[in-house]
């Protein structure tokens, strides 16, 4: 997967990256038969993601196979599709957190947000009434402009997916979409939702339009009154993505908050993520419970990774995690762990069937296996400083980076996603992983969140986002959290690289 | 399954049960049609299906009966996960028998309806399996495919599609026009989840799969296991070749996927075209036993050594992993090579195993066995229910790296036992 860009991958400004075809053609037309073999090109491992590229004078040469895999050739839109308060903006929302952590750079484009920055203020439904000339020009004007924005985001700023997320209703302005994307050599996929349970609605109408911007000034029942006629005007001129007239376009059509799909011509790798996520992901409310095994051996005497026992304290905090899950009164908990011993015998302490998984397991620090940071600084400075300056990408000599272990968590995401109720007991760098995921943090930040020893953190999914409870057991550890030091030169002292670690034995 | 003859039911089961194998879920196949031909020794024609045929209709239903009985069999007695009942089912009241059966066993339910009116691909569907098929042995080829047509014709009167609205609360995914469309209902769980996407990635496009290790390495020669080390001389020529052996196969489009390590890189880059990299593809991580020879292993760990004999499947190297652990690592590689067309996969002897595997539907205890040697290239081409595998040797001479299992497996083996199947070395 395409590992995020190092700028803030949200807004930044990248020059575009040219994607030739990766595929080749192995036909005399190419002329190569006649050409004799060619030398072949010194290879150089890259210092710090470990990637072995070609280099020419021994500086290596740009080539696109650092790309772990190509997911598009070309940029994809995604338009979603749908009356209001059917969850446009909730899928929106969540695939586009889901594909910046796995590494796609995308990026949601919501038409009403347009609209509420050039109307300030919104009076009544009345604005959205098909026969309001007024108000249909501005609506215009808002969806051209959020195209607009997303040709400069897929072509210029390096984007790769954008969700143009608006209600896209009618045969005519999806046309216009696709119009607008073959100028431009984009793919389309459209996303409808389709829902006609009152009491979906009427919740998602509660836990999300309440509270919006539009209707900060009336009461409840003002608002639902007045969203519900909104909704009558997009009701008429509704037409839906038709079997038989939109046989040729590529979407998917959710019915009933996921109960029924209808996929149509899905073209590509990207596509098919995009599908297989939307029909794993559910609004069934739950908790996910994250924490990392109590504190360990190793833990205790400053050394990362192995694959050591509990001390007392680490033992302690099991106790009080079992404690903390039976008064937390969970229905049906899935207790899932890695397959070290640590978090193993945290689980036990629950006496609960519990599942291991090998994906979980702590990020392998190869050479650096159980080394305090202090031998690590010693044996290996350089690697240290390479760490330092850039986290994220930097992977340990015969180990692997936190961009490694996105990928093998993947799975990990998708099973939360189908699954209600679950404690995941596992390790720092995993955790952080996963909580980026869940809180949309960018792989700038997701190396450096706070995962402290014996403290459960408690997701609950809400609106648009994910409540976040930090309960902190009560039990002492060690401080494993390492900050970004000032100085991450390769030249700097061995002080300046130790300022940051953590007290230890 | 459900659906008329020719739709690819057969086809999807068998490749399914394949997948799911291969990814650990034991899963067997009942095709009724087998059934049918055991009870019946020899198939005249199409008037045995004809739905006025009370002769014929009592053991057809007899079969179908039969295979649920084995299919209760597998569950109970043989700890299967999945059975996947294969035959028309195109009617209400045999899936409401289905479904009284799986209910009164606790069993989940999942249809799978194909739905195909494209002429050509029904007559491309029978001319592929239905020619060879047993009913049709002695028959000329004419004779067949009219024979074959009007067997379809006795199933479309009675024919009922699974309904959108009546079958509301079964699970099921109707595919359409082989896989232009995808209609999905009510999918209950994981495994349920897994099987939707990878029917939704599968197609039925003519391609071939090209499968091939890195040249001869500089560890191969040492019988060094692991590493990360270059081509030696030999490996390199073998790169050559290899690109000249492909422009030969006048392949369209083809893609080409390395590992992330300096040798399968070092391969594709003398074919001089664009290659992506898997870290997915990385050969397996032998943990402490990283570049020792088996000389060193059974010195140094003869214990693990021993062990890995006895199961070398699911044997974990010391802070490594295990075969089982490489096909789920794999498995992503599995899923996006049926979504593509030609491929050549450069890896590892390991890795090769478990994707040769999976093509060619080998199970657990001889996967670790496959033979994989360097310089030959495997082509795989799918046809019919299964896969041709032709193998190029590109006439580079390499070590051998394929050790046999030696007869003793005990841990109380002498060294010599455990070293007989060594290959040569320096």
């Amino acid at each position: 997967m395409k590992h995020r860009s190092p700028s803030d991958q949200h807004h930044g400004k990248r020059p575009r990256v040219p994607i030739p075809t990766a595929a080749a053609s192995f036909s005399p037309q190419d002329g190569m038969e006649d050409k004799p073999p060619t030398n072949p090109r010194e290879l150089t491992q890259n210092p710090l993601k470990k990637i072995w590229m070609p280099c020419k004078n021994g500086l290596p040469e740009k080539h696109i196979s650092q790309r772990k895999v190509c997911m598009t050739n070309c940029p994809t839109l995604i338009v979603t599709v749908g009356l209001p308060a059917r969850g446009k903006t909730y899928i929106s929302k969540k695939l586009t957190r889901y594909l910046n952590w796995i590494g796609v750079p995308t990026r949601e484009f919501n038409v009403g947000q347009y609209r509420r920055e050039f109307v300030k203020i919104y009076k009544s439904f009345e604005f959205f009434r098909p026969d309001n000339e007024e108000g249909l020009k501005i609506r215009r004007q808002c969806a051209s402009a959020a195209l607009n924005d997303v040709r400069q985001y897929l072509t210029e700023d390096g984007g790769q997916v954008a969700v143009f997320d608006a209600t896209n209703t009618t045969r005519e302005r999806r046309h216009t979409i696709i119009q607008f994307a073959e100028q431009n050599g984009f793919k389309v996929f459209f996303v409808e939702s389709v829902c006609e349970d009152p009491d979906v609605i009427q919740e998602n109408i509660v836990q999300v339009k309440l509270g919006s911007p539009d209707y900060t000034n009336c009461n409840t029942e003002e608002a639902v009154e007045d969203f519900m006629k909104r909704i009558k005007c997009y009701e008429n001129s509704y037409e839906t993505l038709d079997e038989v007239l939109d046989r040729d376009l590529s979407y998917i059509k959710i019915m009933d908050v996921g109960q029924r799909y209808l996929v149509n011509r899905v073209l590509d790798h990207i596509q098919s993520r995009i599908v297989y996520y939307l029909m794993n992901i559910h609004i069934t409310p739950r908790s996910i419970y994250l924490c990392r095994h109590g504190e360990s051996e190793l833990n205790v005497k400053g050394r990362i990774g192995g694959d050591s026992g509990l001390t007392a304290r680490g033992k302690e905090f099991a106790k009080k995690l079992n404690q903390f899950i039976q008064a937390q009164n969970i229905s049906d908990l899935k207790v899932w762990t890695s397959q070290m011993k640590r978090t193993i015998q945290t689980a036990e302490a629950l006496n609960v069937p519990y599942e291991q998984w090998k994906v979980l397991n702590e990020i392998d620090a190869g050479v650096c296996e159980e080394m305090m940071y202090e031998e690590i600084q010693d044996h290996y400075p350089l690697e240290f400083a390479l760490r330092d300056q850039d986290k994220y990408r930097y992977r340990y000599p015969k180990g692997e980076s936190y961009e490694d272990l996105v990928q093998r968590l993947e799975p990990v995401i998708m099973e939360l996603e189908r699954q209600e109720n679950v404690l995941v007991i596992c390790h720092q760098a995993v955790m952080r992983c996963l909580l980026a995921y869940f809180l949309d943090k960018t792989a700038e930040e997701l190396p450096y969140l706070k995962c402290p020893l014996h403290t459960v953190l408690k997701l609950t999914p809400v609106a648009y986002g994910c409540k976040v409870e930090s309960i902190c057991l009560n039990v002492d550890a060690v401080n494993t959290h390492r900050e970004k030091p000032e100085n991450v030169e390769v030249s700097r002292m061995s002080e300046e690289a130790l300022l940051t670690v953590p007290a230890h034995q | 399954m459900v659906g008329l003859p020719a739709r690819g039911k057969t086809y999807i089961s068998k490749k399914l049960t394949r997948y799911l194998n291969w990814i650990g879920v034991p899963t067997k196949m009942f095709n009724v049609g087998q059934y049918r031909r055991e009870a019946v020794k020899t198939y005249k024609n199409f008037e045995f299906f004809k739905p006025d045929n009370e002769e014929a209709m009592k053991i057809r239903k007899a079969c179908a009966a039969a295979a649920l009985k084995d299919v209760a069999a597998y569950f109970t007695r043989d700890h299967g996960q999945v059975a996947v009942f294969d035959a028309t089912n195109t009617t209400r009241e045999r899936r409401a028998i289905i479904n009284s059966f799986a209910k009164e066993n606790g069993y989940k339910v999942f249809f799978v309806e194909s739905i195909c009116d494209d002429p050509d691909i029904i007559a491309e569907n029978i001319k592929q399996v239905k020619f060879g098929s047993p009913d049709y042995v002695d028959r000329d080829i004419d004779e067949a495919m009219d024979d074959f047509i009007q067997r379809i014709e006795c199933y479309k009167a009675s024919y009922m599609t699974i309904d959108d609205e009546k079958d509301r609360k079964l699970s099921y995914i109707k595919i359409f026009d082989v896989g232009s469309r995808y209609l999905v209902n009510r999918v209950q769980d994981h495994i349920q989840s897994r099987i939707v996407y990878y029917l939704m990635n599968i197609h039925v496009t003519p391609r071939s799969i090209y499968l091939s290790r890195h040249g001869e390495s500089e560890l191969n020669l040492l019988g060094r296991i692991g590493g990360d080390t270059g081509l030696s001389p030999r490996g390199q020529k073998y790169a050559s070749a290899l690109g000249t052996f492909l422009k030969g196969q006048k392949i369209k489009d083809l893609k080409v996927w390395t590992s992330h390590m300096k040798r399968t890189i070092q391969t594709a880059e003398a074919l001089g075209v664009q290659y992506e990299q898997w870290k997915a593809l990385n050969e397996i991580d032998a943990g402490v036993c990283e570049e020792l020879t088996y000389e060193e292993i059974q010195e140094n760990f003869p214990e693990e050594f021993a062990l890995r004999d006895q199961d070398k499947y699911r044997y974990r190297y010391p802070k490594g992993e295990s075969y089982e652990d490489l096909v789920h690592r794999l498995e992503p590689v599995i899923m996006e090579l049926e979504r593509q067309e030609n491929v050549l996969v450069i890896c590892h002897q390991a890795v090769m195993r478990c994707l040769l595997a999976y093509f060619l539907n080998k199970p657990a205890d001889e996967l670790p066995y496959l033979r994989c040697p360097l310089h030959t290239v495997l082509k795989l081409t799918p046809i019919a229910y299964g896969c041709k595998v032709e193998s190029f040797f590109l006439n580079i001479e390499a070590v051998n790296t394929h050790r046999e299992r030696p007869v003793n497996v005990n841990i109380s083996r002498n060294p010599e036992e455990a070293l007989q199947t060594v290959p040569q070395h320096i």
